[in-house]
This record gives C-alpha cells, sequence and structure tokens, in this order.
C-alpha cells in the first residue's frame, strides 16, 4: 500500500488547484481514495507475487508463469466481457455455462474445418448473449433471473449435444485450432496473447468510445441517461451479446489448448470472473469500473490458487476457503472505500 | 424594430388521467429571448404541462406548435434533440463520470478511427464551462462539484445542444444565494441570445428577478397570462391560490368549531432554530397544549419540511426540539414517537398505510411493541384499543379485519390517525390531513382535529386550503423560501393577511400591523 500512498501524493501535487466549488469531501482523500479503489488489487498482486518469489523457488520459474499465464487466459477472456456488463449495472450468470459450450461446439464443429470450429462457438453463444440483452433491454426483467435461466437452458443444451457428456470430441493435432490453443510465440502461449490484444481493444472501446461512454452512464444513472440522449436499450443488449461472444470464445481457445471439449468445465466460472471483476474496482452497482483492474483480478486470483498449490502440505480445497475470505476481505473493502467517496 | 418571434405556441391542451383533469384547455405562447414564469400551487397541471412539451406525456387535445411547425414528441429524447431542453430540479447527469465526459455525452469530438478526442474534449469543455462561472478540473468525476457547479453542467449540456426552449423546473431549490446569482446572469445571457426560458419557481423574489412574462395555472386552466411588471406580488399570490383580495372571510365552510382553548401552560413543543441545508433556515414555533397551530406558505415553502424535522424523520443540521419541557435528540424519528410527537404523513399511501394489512393490523402496527410482553402480541390487548379507536374516530370499515386499501381516502386517513393516536402522544403533526378525502370526511377530520385539541393536545395543521387553515387554527406561523416570516395570532388570522404575509409585502404588512396597534 506504501506504492497507492506515494503515487498519491504526486498526483495531488501535479494538479491546479480546483477552482470555486466545493468538493464532497477533501480532494486529496478523494483521490487517494479513488487510487486505492483502482490500483489496490495491482498493489496486493505485486506483494503477493514477491513474496510468493522469494518463499517458493518454484514460483518465479518460466515454466511457471507461463503456466499460470495461460490458465489464466481463459477467464480473463471471461473476466472481460463480464466487465461491461457490471459497469452497466447488470450480472451474467451464463458465462460459465457457455463457457463449456463453446468448447465442446469448437470441438464438434473441428471436424468440419477451423472455419466452423471458431464461428459456430461464437455465434451460439452470441445469439444466447442477444437473447439475454434483450429479455433485459427490452423486457426489462431482472439480469440475475434472465441469466441465470440462460445459464441452465446452455448447460441443457450441452448434455443434449453430448448425448448426456458421453460424447467427447477431440480436436485434431497440427491442425490450426490445436496451434493456436497450444503453441507460443516469443515464450508465452498463444491464448495469452489474445488475451492481451482483447483487453488492449476492450480498454479502447471502454474509454475511448461513444459505445463505451454509454456503458457508463447507463450504470451510472439509467434514467440521466435516457434524457441525455443515450441508447438504453442497445448498449444493454449489446453488453451482453459481447460477454456471450467472448465466454464462447474463451470456451473454443481452452478446448482447443486442451485438444478436446469437455463438457463439465466452466462450472461456477461465472463466480470467479464476477469475484476477478469486483477485485479489480469495479462497483457491483454500476457506473465505475475498469478492464485493467479485472484482468489484475484473475491474475490475483490464480496467483492465489497457485501459492496455495506450492505450499504442498495445504488441502487444495483451501483455495477455495482463501479465495472466498480474499473476496469478501475485497468486497469489505471495496463497500468501506466506495462510502467514503460516497459511491453508494 | 420586428416583434421577436414566436418560438412556441400551444393551443388548447388537455391532459387527463384517471379520474383528474389534469390541464384543461391550456394555451401557452413563448417568444424568442423571452423569460416566462410559470406558477401555480401543487397539482395545478405545472408538472404536466411541462411533461406535454417535453414529451414524457401526449397530450389528450390541443396542438403544439413549435418554430412554426406542428409537433408531437414521442419521447423526452425527441423534443431535446427538436431544441426544447429541460433542466430538473435533481441534476439528471452521470454523477461518476468525469465532467468533461457528462457535457459531451451523445456528441463527444472523435478522431476519423471513431476514438474520442479525449484531449480535445477536456478543453472545450473548460472553455464551455468557464463562461458560467465554473472553474474546475473537468477530468474529474461530476460527483465531486458541489450542486450548483453540477447544476450549470447540466444547463451548459441543455444550451449547448442547440436549444431553441430551455424548462427549467426549480432549479435554485438546491443552490446557494452565490450559484441563483450566476444562473440569473446566465439566463439573461440566454435571453440575448434569443433562447426563450420556462421559469418555474415558487420564491417570488426570483420570479420578479428574471421573468418577463408569466402564466399562472390552477386546478389544470390557464387563470392568468401576461407581464409580470403588470401583476404585484399580492395579485400573484391570490390568483395562485384563487382566493380574491378582501374577500370576505366566510364562516361555516369548514367544520371547526374553535371550541377549545390553549391552556396557559409551558409550551408542549417548542421547536428552535430548525435549520436543514437547502430547505429551512432557523425556523423557530411552539404550540401549547390545547393548540392548533398552523403552519402557512406556498408550496415549497418549507412546511413538510418543518413537520419533518420536528419528528425527526429529517435530519437537522441545528436547531433543538424540545418536548413538554424536555429536549429530543435531534435526528431520530423513533426518540420523537417515545417522546410523544406523531406525524401524519401527506403522501399516506407511500409514508402510511399498509393497503394489504387489516383496519386491526394498521391500527395497532406502532403500538404493538407496548401491548407485547417478551414479544408476544397480547390479543386482548389489541382488540380493545382498536374497537375503541375505531368508535372514537368513526371509522367506518365492514369489520376490523377489512383490507385498509379497500376503505375510502378519508377512512384511511382516520386509521392513520387511529395509529399515531394509540401511541397516545403528546403532539400531532398533521400534514395536509385532508387531502384527496371527500367532502364528507374532510368535514369528519376537521371535527376530529377540534375534538384533539379540546382533549389537550398540540396540534400542528399544515394545509394547502386556506379556508381549513384559517379557520382551523388558533395561531398561523407563516414559512417562506424555508424560514418563517410571520406569525399570525387573534383576529389577524385571516386569509387576506395570510396572502400578504406569505406574498412578502413589507410595506403592507407593515401598515398592517399600524391599523392593528391603532385599533
Amino acid at each position: 500500500m506504501t506504492v497507492t500512498k506515494a503515487d498519491a501524493s504526486v498526483t495531488t501535487a501535479n494538479n491546479e488547484p480546483t477552482g470555486e466549488t466545493e468538493p464532497v469531501g477533501s480532494a486529496r482523500s478523494e483521490r487517494l481514495s479513488a487510487l486505492i479503489q483502482q490500483h489496490g488489487a495491482l498493489a496486493v498482486l505485486v506483494l503477493v507475487s514477491l513474496v510468493a518469489s522469494f518463499s517458493f523457488d518454484s514460483f518465479a520459474t518460466g515454466d511457471n508463469v507461463s503456466n499460470m499465464a495461460t490458465s489464466s487466459a481463459f477467464l480473463a477472456i471471461v473476466a472481460l466481457g463480464m466487465t461491461f456488463v457490471i459497469i452497466t449495472g447488470g450480472i451474467d450468470l451464463s458465462v460459465g455455462s457457455l463457457f463449456a459450450l463453446g468448447g465442446v461446439l469448437a470441438a464438434w464443429g473441428s471436424r468440419h474445418g477451423t472455419l466452423v470450429a471458431l464461428l459456430l462457438p461464437l455465434a451460439v453463444c452470441g445469439l444466447i448473449g442477444v437473447v439475454n440483452g434483450l429479455l433485459v433491454a427490452r423486457s426489462r426483467l431482472a439480469p440475475f433471473i434472465v441469466t441465470l435461466a440462460a445459464m441452465l437452458g446452455a448447460r441443457g443444451l450441452l448434455l443434449a449435444i453430448t448425448d448426456e457428456g458421453a460424447d467427447t470430441f477431440l480436436i485434431g493435432k497440427g491442425s490450426f485450432l490445436a496451434e493456436l490453443g497450444q503453441g507460443t510465440t516469443l515464450g508465452l502461449g498463444n491464448p495469452v496473447w489474445i488475451t492481451l490484444a482483447l483487453f488492449v481493444a476492450g480498454a479502447v472501446v471502454l474509454r475511448r468510445t461513444r459505445f463505451g461512454q454509454h456503458v457508463y452512464a447507463v450504470g451510472g444513472n439509467e434514467d440521466a441517461a435516457a434524457l441525455m440522449g443515450a441508447p438504453v436499450a442497445r448498449t444493454k443488449i449489446l453488453v451482453y451479446t459481447l460477454s456471450g461472444l467472448l465466454a464462447g470464445l474463451a470456451g473454443a481457445l481452452n478446448a482447443a489448448w486442451l485438444a478436446s471439449g469437455v463438457t463439465i468445465l466452466g462450472n461456477g466460472m461465472e463466480l470467479e470472473a464476477i469475484s476477478a471483476v469486483v477485485i479489480g474496482g469495479t462497483l457491483l452497482t454500476g457506473g465505475l469500473g475498469y478492464v485493467s483492474g479485472s484482468l489484475v483480478g484473475v491474475l490475483l486470483l490464480k496467483v492465489i490458487q497457485n501459492v496455495i498449490n506450492q505450499i504442498g502440505s495445504l488441502d487444495s480445497s483451501y483455495q477455495q476457503v482463501v479465495s472466498g475470505a480474499f473476496l469478501a476481505v475485497v468486497v469489505i473493502a471495496q463497500t468501506w472505500l466506495g462510502r467514503r467517496r460516497q459511491l453508494m | 424594430m420586428a416583434p421577436p418571434a414566436e418560438v412556441l405556441a400551444v393551443r388548447g391542451l388537455s391532459k387527463s388521467f384517471p379520474g383528474v383533469r389534469a390541464l384543461d384547455d391550456v394555451d401557452l405562447t413563448l417568444h424568442a429571448g423571452e423569460v416566462h414564469a410559470l406558477i401555480g400551487e401543487n397539482g395545478a397541471g405545472k408538472s404536466t404541462l411541462i411533461k406535454l412539451l417535453t414529451g414524457v406525456y401526449r397530450p389528450d387535445a390541443g396542438e403544439i406548435t413549435f418554430q412554426g411547425s406542428k409537433v408531437s414528441f414521442a419521447t423526452p429524447l425527441e423534443a431535446q434533440k427538436a431544441g426544447i431542453s429541460t433542466i430538473y430540479q435533481e441534476v439528471n447527469l452521470i454523477p461518476l463520470l468525469s465532467v468533461a465526459r457528462n457535457l459531451f455525452l451523445g456528441r463527444e469530438p472523435r478522431n476519423r478511427f471513431g476514438v474520442l478526442d479525449i484531449a480535445r474534449m477536456n478543453r472545450e469543455a473548460e472553455k464551455t464551462l468557464r463562461g458560467y462561472g465554473v472553474r474546475v478540473d473537468v477530468r474529474r468525476p461530476l460527483r465531486t462539484l458541489g450542486v450548483g457547479a453540477q447544476q450549470m453542467v447540466a444547463l451548459a449540456r441543455a444550451v449547448a445542444t442547440d436549444a431553441r426552449i430551455v424548462i427549467m423546473d426549480e432549479p435554485t431549490s438546491s443552490l446557494e444565494p452565490r450559484e441563483v446569482e450566476t444562473l440569473f446572469s446566465v439566463i439573461r445571457r440566454l435571453r440575448d441570445a434569443g433562447i426563450a426560458v420556462v421559469y418555474v419557481s415558487h420564491r417570488l423574489d426570483e420570479l420578479y428577478a428574471v421573468c418577463g412574462t408569466v402564466t399562472v395555472l390552477r386546478d389544470g386552466r390557464r387563470v392568468h397570462h401576461g407581464s409580470l411588471a403588470d401583476l404585484d406580488r399580492l395579485a400573484l399570490v391570490s390568483t395562485m391560490l384563487g382566493r380574491d383580495l378582501g374577500e370576505v372571510r366566510e364562516e361555516g365552510l369548514t367544520k371547526f368549531t374553535g371550541d377549545h382553548e390553549a391552556t396557559d401552560t409551558q409550551p408542549v413543543l417548542d421547536a428552535r432554530e430548525l435549520t436543514v441545508p437547502h430547505k429551512l433556515h432557523e425556523v423557530s414555533l411552539s404550540i401549547r397544549p390545547g393548540e392548533v397551530v398552523g403552519l402557512g406558505g406556498l408550496l415549497g415553502s418549507g412546511r413538510t419540511e418543518t413537520a419533518k424535522a420536528i419528528s425527526g424523520a429529517l435530519p437537522v443540521r441545528s436547531g433543538r426540539v424540545t418536548v413538554a419541557g424536555v429536549p429530543l435528540r435531534g435526528g431520530s424519528a423513533p426518540a420523537a414517537i417515545r417522546a410523544g410527537v406523531s406525524l401524519l404523513p401527506e403522501d399516506r399511501k407511500s409514508e402510511g398505510i399498509v393497503p394489504g394489512l387489516s383496519v386491526r393490523e394498521n391500527i395497532a402496527l406502532a403500538v404493538l411493541p407496548r401491548l407485547s410482553r417478551f414479544g408476544l402480541v397480547s390479543e386482548a390487548r389489541v382488540d380493545s384499543v382498536v374497537d375503541t379507536f375505531i368508535k372514537r374516530l368513526r371509522i367506518k370499515a365492514s369489520s376490523p379485519h377489512q383490507k385498509v386499501g379497500e376503505l375510502s381516502g378519508g377512512n384511511q386517513q382516520k386509521v392513520l390517525l387511529a395509529r399515531w393516536l394509540a401511541m397516545n402522544p403528546k403532539v400531532l403533526l398533521l400534514d395536509e390531513p385532508t387531502r384527496g378525502i371527500d367532502v364528507g370526511a374532510k368535514a369528519e377530520v376537521q371535527k376530529l382535529v377540534d375534538e384533539l385539541a379540546a382533549d389537550g393536545l398540540g396540534v400542528l395543521l399544515i394545509s394547502s386550503d386556506l379556508e381549513e387553515l384559517i379557520e382551523g387554527s388558533d395561531r398561523v406561523v407563516v414559512l417562506k423560501d424555508g424560514a418563517v416570516v410571520g406569525e399570525l395570532t387573534g383576529d389577524d388570522v385571516t386569509e387576506d393577511k395570510l396572502m400578504r404575509t406569505i406574498a412578502g409585502d413589507a410595506q403592507v404588512e407593515h401598515l398592517a400591523k399600524e391599523v392593528a396597534t391603532d385599533g
């Protein structure tokens, strides 16, 4: 946390005094709170990684880092879409099922060529995302219920395709798809590069396009956004579609990495993605959030899992206990900071 | 010089809601560069008119001609795009977005790749806002600005979208005096630029400071329009309230008998210098046992807020309340109830009755803890309390088990009254106790108020019905813009004096005092 404090003083010093209006609370403590909210997870990630690399010889090795990066990539892609949804004030519980569905569809489609293997999961998962968006935006149903239904429905569809999970579709070795999932470039797995590219694009879309502005506006104050001319319904439909597409893509890449579509994957992944987004500083109530934070959130979850694995004596079941406790601490801290900044 | 062009012409606009004719054959004309005051009491139809102009509602009859052509807006957005912008009482912007992003939402400058040009946006935002007297770091989230500055951002946004008409719905309700001045200079600048402004406010000083023309609505109809300078304050207030000046005080229209007298004891309620930011300024009043004190003033003058501040429902910044000599710890409704202060809220639907519960359950709701032992409710005691009040207040219900939602408005009000009377209060705060109930029930409630005062309760009566206020009260404390501007006692409790006090006509008031002392 010392890092953030130092940053805060620099920021404060660089800024001009701010005119005649009275800010809510002192500007300095406001900036500090904002900074902790935005970058607190990064500070913890750096701290945990440093401690882990001093404590365990096997932590900071090329292999381990590369493994962590690849296994983080799929969750990160899902969390990217979730970030958009949560900033609009919504939630998408269907992504875990869509992740699994995307994987199975990609593996099934790989028998008909790479193009089918990539486009089929995107088409199906994107379509389910559109339906989610339509129900949330046009029918004004609660996102929680709509995406819960989609989660159950997609899981059912998955079982139907795979004959209750009895059929497993494999992805042929040496195909382009397999290369996409398993190959490496400059020492890092291809999924990692794809993820990074998606996050850069996501950050630009969110901060530097009108659509991104609308996402924040809808989550910040929906009624005001409508009065200000933001296309509220279209924005909502788009974020759920995006979330569906990214979940499907993540599933397809994961299948390519594993060389098969595995039906039991993705259980609880929606909650992991939500955790990562919240840890990364995005407000569950909407209107405030950062894609970079979500990436950090995913990495933090994965590093903690990895550290627990390194401590050989600790049962891996405790991973979830620690993750849960950590999430609780983060949410408490976020709420506290939010109240301090009078966001809630 | 040619007269300025007509920007808006509204002819015969009408709108009904189930059971209410909210707007009835209303005309309105706006010219370029005109600052037009739109005034009227609660339910007069101001907000209905605004909502019809801005596409929130569709009119039942009548037509709106905007810049020479007939228009019919389906959404607020359409109206806004056509050039009718509205600034609401509460700032309608996105608090978490930066100031610049708020100002430019939906029309951000972009480079040729469709990516926002943030630097240009910030630069232009800074420049625009400087013109409104707001000098801030536009990259900061909007909510870190004061309410006044936020209101200015909303105004800048409204004007920047090529508005021809800017409608301001009580824009100053949360502004500091200095910010009001800035707002006025902006309004004058808009006027000079040929933009028509519709200004809705209950603050007479503001209307006279900035408006040139006026439309007065009452009960959904236009009762006056013309130049504001031709209408003095007293005439304005009497037109608005629909009472003729010097109208003979009519007796016997209400059921108040006035046969209760304030005992010469200590006040049962003493409120001193209650201050709530933007709402109340050092409001003091006291009520003695057996006395009905009326609270007069226009809509938005702080009547409801005063009642809420006394009952602990509205946190006060300073001031204190004493009940029967015991100071009340501020800001706590339960403490006020324990001390014997009961508030019958203005909006009984949202703040009072539970329609799905029975008459019995509604009456017993507040008093339940007192009728229970170890968390178990004594049914017999509840029954006896409920029976007592159904009889005493003459509540007409098929049985104590009938749902309150099925009762008439008057009987609902009596159930609420019973709920608080069961608490055995010392002070009753009645906020519009007869609004929305029929004539017969109104008389019943008025009679009850009398009886309760005769029983030694201190009563604070808030009513927009002047007759009710004047005839029901022993004294009337008059509020204006959140502060006490006068108190009428004895023979001075007349509609005439009340309107003069509300109008704040210092000279008239002074003369009245002289006459009073002479007599």
